[in-house]
Parts: C-alpha cells; structure tokens; sequence
C-alpha cells in the first residue's frame, strides 16, 4: 500500500542556515500521524514543504504516488491534501458562513465560475451547512469572523480545512491558546473530522498528542530522531533524552 | 436550511432604481440636467465596473481609462463605417461592440497586470496607462492624435422610431444599459468568481489554500471589469460623438477613482453615489467657478480622511439608529454641525475665490456676496473670511464632538440591549 504522503530526502535551508536536512518519512493512509519537537524543530516549515507553502531545497515529496515536489498552493489542494495555519489564517472582513463556502467552492467542481449564482448552488450550501454543525459554529453563521472569538476563530480554521473534503488534513497545532476545556473540546472534534481521512497533526500538548495520534515522529534540530507508535515514542531512550525527559523536568520543576 | 430575507428588499431596491432612471427626465427637464444625467449614467457604469477591482477584487487601478477609451476607439471607428454604408449594425447594440472591445484588451493588458497583487499591480497599470495614452498620440492615423476622431450617431435605420438624434433620446439608451449593467455587475458579485474575489482581496495566501489560484482570480475579475468599461466607453462615444485622447488618459483613470472613492468602496452602490456626485462637480459646479476642480480635490481629501468608506457608509450608518427609532435624538446635533460645516465653508470659497480672481489676469477683482461688494486686492475682505473660516472650524469642532458623543452613547445603548 503507499503512504499517503511520502517525503524523500527533504531539504530547505534559508540562505545558509539549514532548517530541515535530510528528512524522509511516511506517513500511512488513514493514519493520524503526530510530528513532535521542541521550538524551531522545523515542524511549521515541513508543514510548508508540504502544502506548498515554500519551495524544497533538495529531495522529493509525494502525494498518493504523485509527485508533488514544489507544486503550487493550490494545485496540491486540488490534489486532496488541506491544511490549516498556526496563527490563524481566515477570511476577516467575511461571515462564518462565507468563509466555510469559500473552503467548498473549488472541489464542489465551481471553480471560477461567473454564470452560477452562489446562493442558488445547493450542493455548496448543504455542504457548508454541515460543516458549520460540525464545528459547532452554526449558530454564528452570519457573524463575521474577524469578530468572533480566539477559540472560534481557531474552529473556523479548522472548518475551512475540511470544509473541501480533503482525504489528507494537516493541522498545525489546533489546541495553542486552548484552555483545557476548549482543548478537549478541539481533540473531539479533531477525531471525528478525521475518520476515515489521513491527518498529520503538529501539536505541543502530549496529552492531545498520545490521546490522538496512531504513530508520531519527534523531529529534532531539522531532522526525524524517531517515528513510532505513543508506546514506542515513550519508551525510546533517544527521545527521551532529546525532548521528553527535558520537558518532563520543565513540568516536573513547574 | 434556512432562507435569506433580503430577496423582497432587492426587488424593492431595484424597482425603485428603474423607476429613478425612468422619471428623471421628467421631472429634471432642462437640457442642462438632461446632458448632466446622460454623463452620470455613463459614468456609473465606469465607477461600477471600477469598483470590481477596488472594492471587489483589492485591486487599485491607475489606469482603468485604458479599457473604456479604447473601448471608445472601436466604436468610433464602427459608427463611421455605419455611416459610410460599410456595416449594417443597430446603434442600441454599439454598447456590445464596445465592451468586447475592452474584454478584449482586458485580456491582452491584464495578463500582465493581474500577475502581481497590491503596490506592484497599480504600478503596472499606471505604467500600461501611459504606454496606451502615448500609443494613441504616436498613432494618429487610427486615433486622430489630440484631435481626436468625431462622428455623427445618427446613422442606419432608426430604431423602432429611436434616431438617437434628440439628446432625450440618447438619455435612454444610456439609463437602459446603465440599469442592466448595474444588475449584471450585481449579479456578478454573487458568482463564485464574485465570492472569491472578495475571499482574494481579504486573505490571497489562504484562498490558494482552498484551491484558488489567486492570479486568476484576479485576471478574470479584470477581463469582465474592463467589458464594462468599454460600454461605458461606448455610451460616452455615442453622447459626445468624439473620441480624443483624453479618453484614454491618467485624468480618466483618476477621475474614476475619485468618483469611485467618494461614493464608497466598500459597498456595491457607492460608486453609484459617487459617479452622480463627481459628475453634479465637474458640470455644474465648472459652470459657475474656476476652481471647481480644487473643491473637488478638496472634497476627496476630506473623505479619505473622516470618511473612508465613502458618501454611502455616511447614510449605511443611519439604517441602525433608525431602525431602532433614535434617529431624532442625532437631528440636532447633525444640524448643527451642518450649520457648522456651511460657516466654515462659505470662509474657504470666499479665500479661494479671490485667490482666483487675483490670479487670473484681466478679471475683475472685485466680487459682492449677499449685495455687500468688495475689493480682493484691499486686505478686509481677506481677515473677514479668514475669521469666518476659523469660526467655522471651530465650531465644526465643537458641534462635531457632540455628534460623536451622542452616536457612541445610542449605539452603546442598542449594543446593550441587543447583548440583554
């Protein structure tokens, strides 16, 4: 079976410094894959590499078996693979409703056009609809995103990931700036929006992370130390020493 | 599922507009308003189609005349031909002709310019804009350099009785195409296209995360833009049966904005608004002083600055306190700032007029304003406006404050209750 995404000798430097060196990785089809690592790891930048966001320095990336190494943006989109952003990334001047459409539009097959009056496609507005009940945002359907609130507007990026039906979903550290409750609340919604799809997820939260994640890769310093189960992960000297232990003594200290 | 209301009060809405373009003429009789209403139709197609880059699509345009001039140019040509007996073709359609013509130079012009976003594009599109105007004086042939090209729209069969000799006549044609472009360009706005273009204008990096490639949304926003332009082109050739190449030009372009700006970016009607005001500037006003057009300057500046989003979100913001029935606590105030803004008003003509009197060589200097005479060249008349300015502002200031405290004190009273 191939991986879902299949990353090969990545590379990406900025200027001289060099940010990931050498990273390949599998990630299996139906999985929900964790990358874990302490600050300037390079976990944003992978997520960047991967949805197009920056250009590789070396090395290959896979979508499904297709190559999708330095496409643009939107054509990976279009290749079923969404992502969401770590500082929030939405339509400000536009509602919660619009803003989820806007997710829809394009693999609703309407695309640019000019000749279809939006509010008539019922395929998009159902769609929508749903996504809005799903992220428990359907009761501020008209409110316009740039004034709701942080852990709202954190739903609504997450409502626009999905909202295209993408078979492959990267979300980039939902649950920061969560209390506990609206983290729980986000790792719910997290495993039902993800069943049956592929998710890479970068997460600083252990606990959302052993709660949801099938396998996790620790990356350190730009490269993947280990990728294994949360059993696996834990019991791996080298991470431990790395990155848990530390963060251990950081909590155990606090 | 749940269904949007405002289906009632758009019909409302755009019977009314039709009813406007059709009594205007009845009850503004002169020929005056009549050639004043002919070129504010014209012109709120342009501002319209201009407002689906800037207020639509983010995209400030330098060089929007580029599209409606030569739009112009194919009709002029076209009416010619007409008029030699080469082409059979029906005036009411010359319109058409026009606007491909400007979709088709939108394509060509807007592959380039569409590529970048922001600061980049409006540079480009200034630069496309001087390329064209020089174009059209390098080639006098087709555009008859500052001359221009004229012609005559009384040609072929008339149409159904129509001529488009009578300038009663031509007032139609234009609010006919007006009205239908008004409702194309709004139904536009409601396309997936129209949606993302906003969607574009608001956050382009996470539109080309939900698949969009921004570049073409935006040159695609520009094609059908500049197919409106070139009608509005078209309706401005058939009006003045001359185009010269002051259609093509940079004062085009940034009367456009203007007219654009002043009515509202941000809402679909305000160029509406600002096209009926621009053109109530540049006709009547030019008739009656020599410096109309520094008023005009004037009068944008203070919309940038105390009104951004234009004459329409000045009467937008009265819907809630009216709805709410407050609005009579806010008629004093107003008033009186009114008042207020008139005082200072009358301090600033009276400067600048004789300021203009004094410049012009040969003119009279002396002016008389409510029967009282004066001389611009003794120095009275000068500290007399001068302290009628100053009061005025001051008071402006004043008054000014009170509305302001007045408004936030309602709308803190209607959040209030709209939380309770």
């Amino acid at each position: 079976m191939t991986n879902a995404i299949e990353l090969q000798d990545v590379h990406k430097s900025f200027g001289t410094t060099k940010i990931i060196h050498g990273v390949s990785l599998g990630i299996r089809a139906g999985e929900r894959h964790a990358i874990i690592g302490p600050n300037g790891a390079g976990k944003s930048t992978l997520f960047n590499l991967i949805s197009g966001r920056y250009e590789l320095s070396a090395g290959r990336i896979l979508l499904h078996g297709g190559d999708i190494t330095n496409l643009r943006p939107y054509e990976i989109n279009r290749k079923g693979l969404s992502r969401s952003f770590q500082v929030t990334n939405i339509f400000h001047n536009m509602s919660v409703f619009e803003n989820i459409r806007c997710g829809v539009l394009w693999t609703a097959g309407h695309r640019y056009s000019f000749w279809h009056r939006v509010g008539a496609l019922k395929d998009v507005q159902r769609r929508a609809e749903e996504v809005m009940e799903r992220i428990g945002l359907a009761k501020r359907r008209n409110v316009p995103a740039g004034t709701l609130t942080y852990a709202e507007q954190r739903a609504l990026e997450i409502g626009i990931t999905i909202a295209g039906g993408a078979s492959v979903i990267l979300l980039d550290e939902p649950t920061a700036g969560m209390s506990r409750t609206e983290t729980g609340h986000v790792v719910e919604l997290v495993r039902t929006i993800t069943e049956g799809k592929t998710l890479v997820m970068v997460e600083h939260d252990m606990g959302v992370v052993f709660d949801l994640a099938d396998r996790i890769s620790v990356l350190v310093y730009g490269e993947v130390l280990a990728t294994g189960t949360p059993e696996e992960i834990r019991a791996n000297p080298a991470v431990q020493e790395a990155y848990l232990g530390a963060l251990h003594k950081e909590t155990a200290h606090a | 599922m749940r269904f949007t209301p405002l289906n009632l009060g758009r019909w409302i809405l755009w019977s009314a507009t039709a009813l406007v373009f059709i009594a205007a003429p009845l009850v503004f009789t002169s020929g005056f308003s009549l050639t004043m209403m002919t070129q504010m139709g014209t012109l709120i197609i342009f501002a319209l189609s201009y407002n689906m880059l800037l207020g639509q699509g983010g995209m400030l345009s330098f060089g929007h005349a580029v599209y409606s001039g030569l739009g112009a140019y194919v009709v002029v040509h076209t009416l010619n031909l007409m008029g030699k007996g080469s082409v059979v073709f029906p005036v009411v359609l010359l319109p058409l002709v026009g606007g491909l013509a400007g979709l088709v130079f939108g394509v060509l012009f807007g592959y380039v310019t569409t590529r970048r976003a922001g600061t980049t594009f409006a540079l480009i599109s200034l630069g496309v804009g001087e390329m064209v105007f020089a174009c059209v004086l390098m080639f006098p042939g087709f555009f008859g350099g500052e001359a221009g090209v004229s012609t005559n729209r009384v040609v072929g069969k008339p149409f159904f009785g129509l001529t488009f000799g009578p300038a009663l006549q031509v007032y139609y044609l234009v609010a006919v195409w007006c009205f239908l472009s008004m409702v194309a360009m709004f139904a536009l706005t409601q396309t997936p296209l129209g949606r993302m273009a906003n969607a574009v204008r608001d956050n382009p990096e996470r539109a080309e995360f939900v698949g969009y490639n921004t570049q073409r949304v935006r040159f695609l926003q520009l094609v059908l833009s500049s197919f409106f332009a070139g009608v509005s082109g078209a309706l401005s050739c058939i009006n003045f049966e001359i185009v010269s190449a002051e259609n093509v030009s940079a004062i085009r372009s940034g009367g456009v904005l203007l007219a654009t700006y002043i009515g509202g970016v941000p809402f679909f009607f305000g160029p509406v608004v600002g096209s009926i005001v621009f053109v109530f500037f540049i006709v009547a006003l030019s008739g009656f002083t020599k410096a109309w057009l520094l008023y005009l300057g004037l009068f944008f500046v203070l919309i940038v600055l105390y009104a951004p989003g234009g004459l329409a979100s000045l009467v937008l913001m009265q819907f809630p306190l009216i709805r709410a029935g407050r609005w009579r606590e806010l008629l004093l105030p107003y008033a009186l700032a009114g008042l207020a803004g008139l005082v200072a008003l009358a301090g600033v003509i009276g400067l600048v007029e004789m300021v203009y009197r004094l410049s012009e060589p040969g003119a009279s200097t002396v002016l008389s304003v409510l029967g009282v005479s004066f001389d611009a060249r003794t120095a009275p008349p000068w500290f007399a406006f001068a302290a009628v300015l100053a009061a005025g502002l001051i008071a402006l200031r004043i008054t000014t404050r009170r509305v302001g405290e007045r408004w936030g004190a309602i709308q803190a009273d209607l959040l209030a209750k709209a939380a309770g």
